[in-house]
């Protein structure tokens, strides 16, 4: 998960300046750039959810508990001779799944929530990983207390298919060659990751789900998920997302994605041996970056503040937003691997369920939470308002709501008050069954 | 009449008598939920909110309610024909500019609508109009001609005759003044008014 850019709003960014840590060679694809912590700073900062619940596990900080130690687990599946069949028309197979889980599940089984994560995310969601120090990066919505309650409720994360974060992409090993993948992995869509999503909740013994929730490409699998399985899925909240992306979004896409391919190291996807194209997958990182912010939040971080105290005169860096970018490319190379990058927003560019494509046909009783953000101006309300426009044609049970924040894109992972509050109560309400208080009955 | 007060608000009181249990009821601008609540609790409705702000839709969402955050005038655009049971349109119809269309809209996508609108003819308004010389001010219509959010002044008479107009039948009509209903010379001594509206037989749309 990228970070959001605010988080040491409070410190200033620069005390997340670290010493460069040196890119760990894998053996494995599925310890893949896993060394490399990015998130050191996160989780020093106090937290800015307040949960209004009667909680004696809340603090009068308003933090909760956390997880403590948690542990990515793997699930492999179709192994030979059994496939995926991708919406391509192609095969992957084996195919292994990165996840996490948080809390227990009840008897009936009735209390799985899925979180799905956003273009670079990963597995760990919630709680501290054994060699890392920073938490999750959902862990102020996730553990005890919180609004995805661990003592309620059981929480599952994925790392997506075609990801480099433990689940099989272009960085595994193809069992054919014996060597990466690289641009010989499929391509993969977001129906399939919802697919293989699906795999895994089956392994897991789950027939329906109490929830599906996700940020922007988090909040696309939600959406798939009720268009592929509405049988599977109680409710869904999908948070700052579309149902397809605008031109301006693929073109934001395109352009981090010929940075990455402009790279000489890029090799045609083949520098598994050479070393991955740094300068081009850092360069598509400050581009996103850009536009998880507002105008007025990188105003607010930054305004024309100087990093030296006066202009250098040269092409090193002047701005403190430029050392920002920078700082936050070149942590990005230490994570992820620059061919998921490709394949994963192509997957969100060819992501579609625009036309009735979400509900389509079939009696849908999953219940909606549909939040967007005031300064999210790569997710605009509109896609949210357009999603909304979708369920009422189909008369399914929705709440719409968006947040007033600042934050831009990153308010998904930042602004949690509003959040906290909505998801809390909704998913309590979806739990403890449709009669009380609000009807869901047709 | 009395009307028996369980801490319910009047006008929530008669709303909700007017509502057969077990409907699909949408409430326009349904604040943070209070009506909606009882509706649903105790009427077995399914019910579904439309409300612009923020924090009331945070209320609502505490009390369990699915409410969208939308302004009413382009908040039923996407529900198909006669979504719902009841759409109720309380104390807002006063604040909007597209009446016509917005009722006609209302009829659309519910089966009867709800209006329930503070009355301009009410005698102390009057009083205070013809003999005071200065705009009204009454219990139902508080605010001072500069910091007022209604746009339409009408009576109860006014609104009767526009639904003659527009083919618009009244099915049931209740005038309040206060904890009271009230029967007799209602223009003249209501305070408010809430009317059970359909489309009047064969007229259709």
């Amino acid at each position: 998960m990228r970070q959001p850019a605010d988080r040491e709003r409070s410190s200033g960014f620069f005390i997340t300046y670290k010493t460069k840590r040196s890119l760990k060679v894998f053996s494995h694809p599925r310890i893949f750039y896993r060394g490399a912590n990015t998130k050191a700073a996160a989780g020093k900062e106090p937290m800015k959810a307040v949960l209004k619940t009667e909680s004696s596990e809340t603090t009068p900080d308003g933090c909760n508990r956390s997880l403590g130690i948690v542990e990515t687990r793997y699930y492999t599946f179709a192994e030979p001779p059994g496939t995926l069949a991708l919406e391509s028309g192609e095969t992957l197979g084996p195919v292994t799944l990165a996840y996490e889980t948080y809390g227990t599940l009840n008897p009936e089984k009735s209390n799985a929530i899925l979180v799905l994560h956003a273009l670079s995310g990963d597995a760990h969601a919630a709680g501290l990983l054994r060699d890392e120090e920073a938490p999750g990066w959902w862990d102020a919505m996730i553990g005890p207390g919180k609004p995805f309650d661990t003592d309620q409720y059981f929480v599952i994360c994925s790392n997506v298919i075609g990801g480099c974060k433990g689940s099989t992409g272009p960085s595994s090993v193809n069992p054919q060659s014996g060597q990466p993948y690289g641009t010989e992995f499929p391509f993969v869509t977001i129906a399939d990751m919802v697919h293989a999503q699906r795999r895994l909740i089956d392994f897991l013994g789950i027939d329906r789900l109490l929830c599906v929730v996700g940020g922007s490409m988090g909040g696309m699998q939600a959406l798939q998920w009720v268009a592929s399985y509405p049988e599977r899925v109680r409710s869904a909240i999908p948070i700052a997302t579309a149902l397809k992306h605008s031109p301006q979004q693929i073109a934001f896409n395109e352009v981090s994605r010929q940075s990455i391919m402009a790279d000489p190291a890029w090799r045609e996807g083949n520098y598994y041996e050479t070393g991955q194209p740094e300068k081009g997958l850092s360069v598509a990182r400050m581009i996103g970056h850009i536009t998880f912010m507002s105008d007025q939040s990188m105003e607010e971080k930054f305004s024309r503040k100087l990093k030296k105290g006066h202009l250098n005169f040269n092409f090193d860096v002047d701005f403190e937003v430029e050392g920002y970018l920078r700082y936050r490319g070149a942590n990005f190379v230490k994570r992820f691997d620059a061919n998921s990058y490709l394949y994963i927003t192509k997957a969100m560019d060819y992501f579609d369920l625009s036309g009735g494509k979400l509900i389509n046909g079939r009696a849908v009783d999953t219940r909606f939470l549909v939040i967007s953000f005031q300064s999210d101006w790569l997710y605009p309300s509109y896609q949210s308002q357009e999603i909304v426009r979708q369920l009422k044609l189909k008369r399914v049970d929705a709440t719409y709501c968006e947040l007033k924040s600042t934050y831009g894109h990153d308010a998904f992972l930042v602004e949690l008050e509003g959040q906290t509050t909505l998801i809390h109560h909704f998913l309590e309400k979806t739990y403890l069954g449709p009669r009380n208080g609000n009807g869901n009955h047709q | 009449m009395e009307i028996i007060n369980n801490g319910i608000r009047p006008d929530h009181q008669v709303i909700f008598d007017m509502i057969e249990p077990g409907s699909r009821v949408l409430d326009l601008g349904c604040g943070t939920g209070d009506l909606l609540q009882l509706v649903a609790r105790d009427k077995d409705a399914r019910v579904q909110g439309i409300e612009l702000d923020e924090h009331a839709i945070y209320e609502c969402v505490r009390k369990g309610l699915s409410v969208c955050q939308s302004d009413i005038e382009s908040g039923l655009a996407e529900y198909p024909d006669g979504s719902f049971d009841y759409v109720i349109l309380n104390q807002s119809l006063q604040e909007i500019r597209k009446v016509f269309f917005l009722l006609r809209e209302a009829l659309r996508v519910g089966n009867r609508v709800i209006v329930g609108f503070p009355n301009f003819a009410y005698i102390n308004a009057r009083v205070c109009l013809g003999l005071g010389g200065k705009a009204p001010m009454t219990p139902s219509l508080p605010y001072r001609w500069y910091d007022t959010p209604n746009v339409r002044f009408l009576s109860i008479s006014d609104f009767r005759s526009f639904c003659a107009e527009q083919g618009f039948a009244v099915r049931k009509a209740c005038f309040l003044n206060g904890e009271r209903t009230i029967t007799f010379w209602p223009n003249l001594r209501a305070l408010g008014a809430i009317f059970l509206l359909s489309w009047e037989e064969k007229k259709g749309r």
